[in-house]
């Protein structure tokens, strides 16, 4: 696959070094180019990019509020449309709070209504623009600042929320995984979702230096630690179909995945064994075995 | 033009069909419903060719309304109460990402107690939002000051989204004779909405609605502050040419008797019609009273309310709106900004009829004070 040079997010903003998020802008943005509208929701990659009179963004780019990207992707969209630029993209950078949480409303009405948009979920799994707190999309085990570790705790004790199966619950015509580290399946997968004449949703796995503990260098090593343990699983569900596009050639043990980071540094063999159990169990029913 | 009996609702629908807005993201409430179910059946009769968008809340209403004026298209939306209440994140948004947006809010009042009838506390509580907010009195009002709003709000001096609010059922579901005017008119008056800075283009790349640190916030809101200032002008620029087109003739406040009154009511919304009777029978008892309509409450008109009142020797201020513990909010408005002896009265909160008895009590309140804020028509 041919990546185009061009960088159509700017360097020179303000992500910490090893920023998961703008590595997924830029190769969304890669696979899109110039003639896209990108619609932001309060967060890490709002207040990184455009701190005024500063921006990152080579496109234009509208940001709201936290909750309601869904909602102004809609209204960016029907404007476009009566105005005839059906053609331009419009896609969405939304994280995982602005999404499974405070966001879910307005991206369930928005998908519900068949807009033509692509939403892309950066799932960092906390708010980690405020500190590290637990959101929805936290995984269970993971220590953040409002499910800490302690005496009685081990952490965040629920499973994260299952987005890309609740967006193919709407019927949404596109739904996938992706991984900051496996580029071009996440680049296809973003053409594939501007093809789609209809709503589009993509969940893009992007380890968090600060928020996960790990060395800035080792983003996308953590990346792929995710991938080859199972614990994110790149699959697309195309009208329904459900498809795997990456299998690990053997599947790595979890502790390879936890144990590099410094959220799961607490946790027990019990408890890694469990979430190993979980994994397995998520491997075995997606059929990656 | 045409003469049509419609409820005022029906006059806010024709209106929008005339400003002939691109994107039309609405979500019902009472009683604001009939302006989302005709616009909903003006687009599907073609009449609208705007896109009608079936929101799932009032938050995504205006936060659609908010995406869709960044690409710098004409957008319209309506709402009510708990509604309005929901959007006021988003309010604030619109007037600080400077979008001429125009919304009809049919007052109602604010729960709890749950309530769907009228008073105007939902619109009084967005008065710091930077919005234009216009009361008005009939079906015809509703009408004209939504086209108006347009003009007003998309004038570059301004860019400040407006707030047409008309008083729940009493006017929302009253039937009354509307002048509709032509297409050709309102196109002439009107024309199409041309952005002329910020907007969404692939050609021209630009971020709206950045973050800002305290080197420049300050800056962003006194902009607001001075397109405020700047919107008076224009309201009397195109409440001009709005009278010169279709020959009627609004400003920011109506005087109604004013002139020689010794006690003038100041007041907004459908009331002012039952102050008029009630006045013209004072009057023939002899008793020198006027009333004041407030129109424009945002940009608060001072210069023009301080010479309609300084001849009065007492002032009365109507709030169908409470700011617990200061009293109304109007009041406390002409308090702070203008002079003379005033008395606060809280009328018809969550619906409560206001007789021309309690007019009378109003004005004896006046006369003989007792305190300066007066709940008016409660039982005790």
């Amino acid at each position: 696959m041919e990546i185009p040079e061009e960088e159509l997010l700017a360097p020179g903003h303000r992500g910490c070094a090893g920023c998961g998020a703008t590595i997924g802008v830029r190769l969304a943005l890669k696979a899109l180019g110039r003639n896209t509208v990108a619609v932001s929701a309060t967060g890490c990659l709002e207040v990184i990019t455009t701190p005024f009179p500063e921006t990152a963004w080579e496109i234009p780019w509208i940001h709201v509020a936290f909750e309601n990207a869904g909602a102004v992707a809609s209204g960016v969209e029907r404007a476009l449309k009566t105005q005839g630029k059906s053609d331009v993209n419009i896609v969405t950078f939304v994280g995982d709070g602005g999404t499974a949480d405070i966001g879910m409303q307005s991206l369930s009405g928005a998908m519900e209504r068949g807009h033509n948009f692509i939403y892309i979920c950066y799932d960092n799994e906390a708010y980690m623009n405020t500190g590290i707190q637990r959101s929805g999309s936290t995984p269970y085990g993971a220590s953040t600042t409002t499910s800490p570790h302690g005496k009685v705790s081990f952490g965040e004790d629920k499973p994260k929320k299952n987005m890309p199966l609740i967006m193919a619950a709407h019927g949404v015509p596109y739904v996938a995984t992706a991984s900051i580290s496996y580029p071009e399946d996440f680049m296809k997968k973003v053409k594939k979702a501007a093809e789609v004449d209809g709503p589009a949703y993509i969940h893009l796995n992007q380890p968090c230096t600060t928020g996960w503990g790990y060395d800035p260098s080792k983003t996308i090593e953590l990346g792929r630690l995710a991938i080859e343990t199972g614990s994110w699983i790149l699959y697309e569900i195309v009208n329904g179909e459900f498809k795997v596009t990456y299998k690990p050639q053997i599947r790595k043990p979890i502790t390879d995945y936890l144990n590099a980071q410094k959220r799961f540094k607490h946790l027990s063999e019990k408890e890694k064994e469990k979430i190993q159990e979980f994994v397995n169990n998520q491997c075995i029913e997606l059929g990656i075995g | 033009m045409t003469k049509k009996v419609m409820t005022a609702n029906s006059a806010v629908a024709e209106a929008v069909k005339l400003a002939k807005p691109q994107v039309i993201p609405v979500y019902p409430i009472t009683p604001q419903t009939s302006i989302s179910e005709k616009l909903a059946q003006f687009v599907a009769d073609g009449e609208i060719e705007g896109e009608y968008i079936r929101v799932e809340s009032e938050h995504s209403a205006l936060s659609a309304a908010l995406g869709a004026s960044g690409t710098g298209v004409r957008v319209f939306t309506a709402t009510s109460s708990q509604g309005l209440m929901l959007m006021h994140e988003i309010v604030f948004a619109s007037a600080g990402m400077r979008a001429p947006i125009v919304m009809a809010n049919a007052n109602r009042s604010v729960s709890a107690p749950l309530s769907i009838w009228n008073d105007q506390q939902d619109s009084i509580a967005q008065r710091d939002s930077g919005w234009i907010q216009i009361y008005v009195e009939d079906g015809q009002e509703a009408l004209d000051s939504i086209l108006t709003a347009y003009k007003i709000s998309e004038n570059p001096k301004v860019l400040l989204p407006s707030m047409v609010c008309l008083d729940g059922f009493i006017l929302t579901h009253t039937v009354e004779p509307v002048d509709i005017p032509s297409s050709e008119e309102v196109d002439k008056f009107l024309g199409k909405y041309v952005p002329k800075y910020a907007f969404l283009d692939p050609k021209n790349p630009m971020s709206i609605g950045t973050f800002t640190d305290p080197n420049y916030y300050m800056e962003a809101r006194y902009q607001i502050e001075e397109a405020m200032k700047n919107s008076m002008d224009v309201i009397e620029e195109v409440n001009k040419e709005f009278e010169e087109i279709f020959g009627r003739k609004y400003g920011f406040i109506e005087e109604y008797k004013c002139e020689d009154a010794e006690i003038i009511i100041v007041a907004m919304g459908s009331v002012c019609s039952t102050l008029r009777v009630c006045i013209d029978d004072l009057r023939k008892k002899g008793e020198k009273i006027g009333l004041l309509k407030l129109r424009v409450y945002r940009p608060f008109p001072v210069e023009h309310i301080k010479k309609a009142i300084a001849n009065a020797e007492k002032i009365a201020v109507l709030d169908k709106n409470i700011s617990f513990g200061v009293g109304g909010a109007l009041y406390n408005d002409m308090k702070a900004k203008t002079d003379g002896e005033m008395y606060n009265f809280i009328i018809g909160l969550g619906g409560r009829d206001i007789t021309p008895n309690h007019i009378d009590e109003i004005v004896e309140k006046t006369k003989n004070p007792v305190k300066d804020i007066n709940w008016i028509g409660l039982k005790r």
